[in-house]
């Protein structure tokens, strides 16, 4: 083991230009992938969100409608089929959700003279094969002024979101591939180098992983490093981003970017563990040929 | 019991033969020569006993053990019973004489006293103790040839198989290899040598086992080289065999 470390980082001194190249090639893959990987987070964090509007319908209410009728309504849509709750929420109610979902942004809400939101009910629906209906139904409500139903659109998200994810997927196996062989390569040229003490080697009576070691040990140890510098990347500039568009976002989209911690953390992981496969796998898949015999 | 033993091998290449039922037997602490012309089927031969090789055909029994059913697994076990030099040396440029010859050891994970002591040993042995802080660059190629012969012995193999270990070497150097060779044979190491040298197979008066097409055309005990058939009787041709001892025919 030891000897299979000091071996490696021997080769890596020696062939610093080929080690540079891979680390950067390996580094500029797993920053792309990075990418994906954010934008895929996010959308997801989105999609998932969105989905608790999925299986809710809000009514908004009449200025001016009274709690009779308020309460009466209130008791007919609970008996409707395929309810599950409903909520009466009140304008001072939706204006703090609305606060929150502002985030920082959301003291430009306090210049606000009078609070422009309406009383409504939220209908969660149990059975979304009735939402339909129910929908229907909540427009015939006395005391209704506009009935929100996001089916359609989030529906639609839903489609987006299932498309960038396939598609994020698709490209992470590509470049996967690629990374692997990148590394499969700059590894292979250095196993050509090396190709006469290896068949020395093998002559002697040394094991295949015995040979093998310290090629493995060279490539975790680019595969670990272009990790580390890919994840430092992406963090920083994922940081940036946060720091400069979240507001925007939530404004827009109420709903937050994921938190930058978290998903560096997680990143981290996932790109150490690619790294590190694909280090291995590039030297298994350059090795294999000259360990034949 | 034989220490080689060759069962009517075949070893077939897309093109042409390399070996054609090849029958041989070579005893513990033997010295013999392979002979024959290129393209003879000494390579064959050497590359099968090192498991480098598949037989197509018959079976190689090295010290015991049936060569052609190892598995992968087994083969380097089974290189480490037998030692091998080369015409070009081999040695790990980067590495010292001294670390070429432990290399050897350090792959069949021997420990580092083991080393200590055995490595100067040998090095002894071959008259390079003063030479074993030098890289093989600043060595002769006698020298050179001299430290592959270490690294091959320092595991005490029990067969040291040498391809044309004089083949770079002037006259004078491949003597003092042949004495190398010779005086390790003498410990009881069964030495296989292909060479090209004629005057060495017929100064050394060793057995002379000669290869054509890929078939034994000549064994004979303390013979000489031959590399074509007498021309009248067609015999690989002993001008003075010892007595009982056999003729190869074509």
């Amino acid at each position: 083991m030891i000897r299979a470390f000091a071996q490696a980082f021997r080769q890596m001194r020696r062939n610093k230009a080929m080690t540079v190249a891979s680390i950067f090639a390996i580094t500029a893959m797993l920053f792309i992938l990075g990418l994906f990987f954010s934008v895929m987070v996010n959308v997801e964090s989105a999609a998932e969100a969105v989905k608790d509007d999925y299986n809710t319908i809000e009514v908004y209410l009449v200025d001016g409608t009274t709690k009779e009728t308020i309460a009466a309504d209130q008791e007919a849509v609970s008996a409707w089929d395929g309810v599950e709750a409903v909520h009466y929420r009140t304008r001072a109610e939706a204006m703090k959700i609305m606060k929150e979902r502002w985030g920082k942004s959301g003291y430009l809400l306090d210049g606000l003279k009078d609070n422009p939101l309406p009383d409504s009910f939220v209908i969660t629906v149990g059975s979304l094969e009735k939402a339909d209906a129910i929908a229907a139904k909540a427009r015939a409500l006395k005391g209704r002024e506009d009935v929100r139903y996001y089916k359609d659109t989030v529906g639609k998200l839903l489609r987006v979101t299932r498309f960038i994810r396939i598609a994020s997927l698709i490209a992470i196996a590509v470049l996967l591939v690629i990374a692997v062989v990148v590394v499969a390569n700059t590894i292979k040229l250095t196993v050509l180098n090396r190709a006469r003490e290896i068949a020395v080697m093998k002559y002697i009576g040394a094991t295949n992983w015995f040979i093998r070691g310290p090629f493995l040990v060279e490539g975790l140890c680019l595969g670990a490093l272009s990790a580390a510098i890919a994840s430092g990347v992406i963090a920083l500039l994922y940081k940036r981003l946060q720091a400069h568009l979240n507001d925007q976002i939530q404004m827009i989209l109420q709903i937050p970017m994921v938190d930058a911690h978290t998903l560096i953390i997680n990143m981290i992981w996932i790109f150490m563990a690619l790294g590190i496969s694909v280090g291995i796998w590039g030297t298994i898949l350059s090795m294999r040929r000259f360990l034949d015999t | 019991m034989a220490m080689i033993r060759f069962d009517n091998v075949t070893k077939n290449y897309r093109s042409k033969k390399g070996l054609d039922g090849v029958s041989l037997e070579i005893e513990k602490g033997e010295f013999v020569f392979i002979v024959g012309a290129s393209g003879a089927g000494k390579t064959t031969f050497i590359k099968l006993i090192m498991k480098e090789l598949d037989a197509d055909e018959g079976r190689i029994i090295i010290d015991g053990r049936d060569v052609t059913k190892l598995s992968s697994r087994e083969i380097p076990r089974h290189r480490r019973s037998i030692g091998i030099v080369f015409q070009d040396f081999r040695l790990l440029p980067q590495k010292t004489v001294y670390e070429n010859v432990a290399f050897a050891m350090e792959i069949v994970r021997a420990r580092r006293r083991q080393i200590r002591k055995r490595v100067p040993a040998v090095l002894s042995m071959v008259d390079l103790s003063d030479s074993a802080g030098k890289y093989p660059a600043e060595l002769s190629a006698g020298e050179q040839q001299r430290v592959a012969i270490a690294r091959a012995i320092v595991n005490r193999p029990g067969i040291l198989l040498a391809d044309e270990p004089t083949g770079n070497l002037d006259p004078d150097t491949a003597w003092e290899i042949m004495n190398l060779l010779d005086r390790i044979n003498t410990f009881g190491t069964t030495v296989l040598m292909v060479t090209h040298a004629k005057n060495i197979v017929d100064k050394m008066g060793k057995r002379v086992v000669t290869l054509e097409q890929g078939r034994v055309a000549g064994d004979v005990r303390g013979g000489r080289y031959h590399a074509a058939p007498h021309p009248e009787n067609g015999i690989y041709f002993d001008p003075a065999p010892a007595p009982g001892e056999n003729r190869g025919k074509r």
